[in-house]
């Protein structure tokens, strides 16, 4: 799955490039890989540089300049779907590559030999791309890679489990509301993963929002926080709505807002 | 003030939720003030053994080493202090140990692993890491990266291809340039870092760092100080609510003392008769 970049005018696809080596280079003289013969493109307009499963468009002082998705550019880090437009031609980047958000397979941790003596490159870029060597996945495959491609190459990854809904997503927002003392009546929205409640040094609960609910648990103080009555111990509790909860004689109500 | 009673040390490690088994290794040491953590790479269960070994020669080697000579002296071959030379030689020696196994064993052909381990003593703290395994410090309110990625990405940064908003998007996580056992010699960064009282020390592995905002991770630190097992609790279990696509593990050091080392007895008596 080798990320491309597909030549059209006018709507109409001219010819698919695979990015395959480390610099393409887009201009008007035929030595280029990518050449397009119109007067509006210099002879050495641009150029693709494509470190592994990412690509870099860099203008390369053009005369009349790139374009990618409708603005004037100079560089560009490339994402799936990207439009460059040179002249009257426009350059579509394609890249279906699983993004490692989204695929478990590929969060393999491989590694880049690079010479452990060399002293630190001045240019990261190139030597980085030249030494890529051998590399170990990091987890159970036997795969084989070649020892001088620098391009990985991955089998389609299984789906991962899609990473559970936060609470955000749904329209009930965890509320508590203080039932005594002087701060009665007021409301604290749920809205961050953690909410810490208490007199710190006193006595300290974690309200912390999963993505299967809300739940409270003890942080610090010589005793724990009461839900309902009773104590929630060291445990993490979850929370139901209209819970009530008691914390360094605090008591306040746990409910959900739809 | 001795280190023992000047450290809080918790640690934990989990297989997350889509691998099988867990390939990261950690132990930790408040006598000597020693952590270590590991995350293991390679085929079948290589990765656990790589990442094994590493642990249990810095562990043994680092304890044996400090028995004989104290680590704020000064290391002789290097000039550095003990504390230092000694993360770094035995990092190097777990290096040769992995590589040798590795070499020798057709199945372990291949493996490695990522390091980070911290010695503190005297009022200080000694960093060495190989690879994406990182430490951050929480002081006061400021929560931040001590180490820097040996990776791919890390280097597109500095060499400012790529800024560091960009780099999430990129598809390139997961490559690091240095790793221990992958070839005959490795060169692990080690840093020197003076501690604070209060501190929060996080050491941890990309399981962590990849699936849990650095923001996140510093703010459930910043909350939870008071009660460092349940923040460690806390930060897995994010990463595993986000999807935790990799073994997961953290050691949370807090600096509860000073732990400044007694200077001898020359300089007890001097600041004795200056009083």
């Amino acid at each position: 799955m080798t990320a491309k970049l597909i030549l059209s005018m006018d709507g109409v696809v001219i010819k698919d490039y695979p990015l395959t080596k480390e610099r393409t280079t887009i201009g008007r003289k035929p030595h280029n890989d990518i050449a397009i013969d119109n007067l509006a493109v210099s002879s050495e307009h641009a150029a693709v540089i494509t470190i592994l499963n990412d690509s870099f468009f860099e203008d390369l002082g053009s005369t009349n300049g790139s374009v990618v998705n409708g603005a004037p550019t100079q560089k560009h880090f490339l994402q799936n779907n990207d439009v460059i437009e040179i002249g009257k031609y426009k350059l579509k980047y394609l890249n279906d590559q699983p993004t490692q958000t989204s695929s478990a397979d590929f969060e393999k941790t491989m590694v880049l030999r690079a010479p452990v003596k060399q002293s630190k490159p001045e240019d990261g870029f190139n030597q980085t791309q030249s030494n890529a060597g051998a590399v170990a996945p990091k987890h159970e495959s036997t795969t084989q890679f070649n020892a001088t491609a620098p391009k990985v190459d991955v089998a389609p990854a299984p789906v991962a489990p899609a990473p559970a809904a936060a609470p955000t997503g749904q329209t009930a927002v965890a509320i508590i509301q203080i039932l005594n003392g002087p701060n009665l009546g007021r409301e604290l929205e749920l809205s961050k993963n953690l909410t810490t409640l208490g007199k710190p040094g006193v006595q300290v609960a974690v309200l912390a929002r999963r993505p299967h609910g809300y739940f409270i648990t003890h942080v610090e103080g010589t005793s724990f926080p009461l839900v309902n009555g009773t104590s929630v111990g060291e445990q993490p509790h979850q929370l139901n709505d209209h819970d009530i909860i008691e914390l360094a004689g605090v008591k306040m109500e746990f409910y959900l807002k739809t | 003030m001795n280190v023992n009673d000047a450290l809080e040390i918790v640690s934990q490690t989990n297989p997350g939720m889509v691998r099988s088994h867990n390939e990261d290794s950690v132990t930790f040491d408040v006598a000597h003030g020693l952590v270590v953590l590991a995350d293991g790479m390679g085929g079948y269960n290589a990765g656990e053994v790589a990442s094994g070994i590493a642990v249990s020669v810095l562990a043994s080697e680092v304890r044996h080493r400090l028995e004989q000579i104290g680590p704020e002296q000064k290391d002789e071959e290097s000039g550095d202090d003990v504390g230092v030379a000694v993360l770094r030689d035995n990092v190097k020696k777990a290096n040769l140990s992995i590589f040798n196994a590795a070499q020798s064993q057709p199945q372990y052909a291949g493996m490695g692993t990522t390091i980070v381990t911290g010695l503190f003593y005297d009022n200080r703290v000694a960093v060495a890491h190989v690879g994406d395994s990182r430490m951050y410090r929480l002081r006061g309110e400021v929560f931040e990266t001590v180490t820097r990625d040996h990776s791919l990405l890390q280097e597109q940064i500095d060499s400012g291809i790529i800024s560091k908003e960009l780099a999430k998007l990129s598809k390139n996580k997961n490559l690091v340039t240095r790793a221990v056992g992958i070839e005959a010699d490795v060169v692990p960064e080690v840093h020197l870092y003076d501690v604070e009282v209060g501190d929060i020390y996080l050491f941890c592995s990309d399981g962590l760092n990849d699936m849990v905002e650095d923001e996140d991770i510093g703010a459930t630190l910043q909350m939870l100080q008071g009660n460092l097992p349940l923040a460690a609790t806390q930060l897995i279990e994010q990463a595993n609510d986000n999807g935790g696509r990799d073994n997961v593990s953290v050691i949370l050091v807090k600096v509860k003392n000073s732990y400044a080392t007694p200077r001898g007895l020359w300089a007890k008596l001097k600041s004795w008769f200056k009083n």
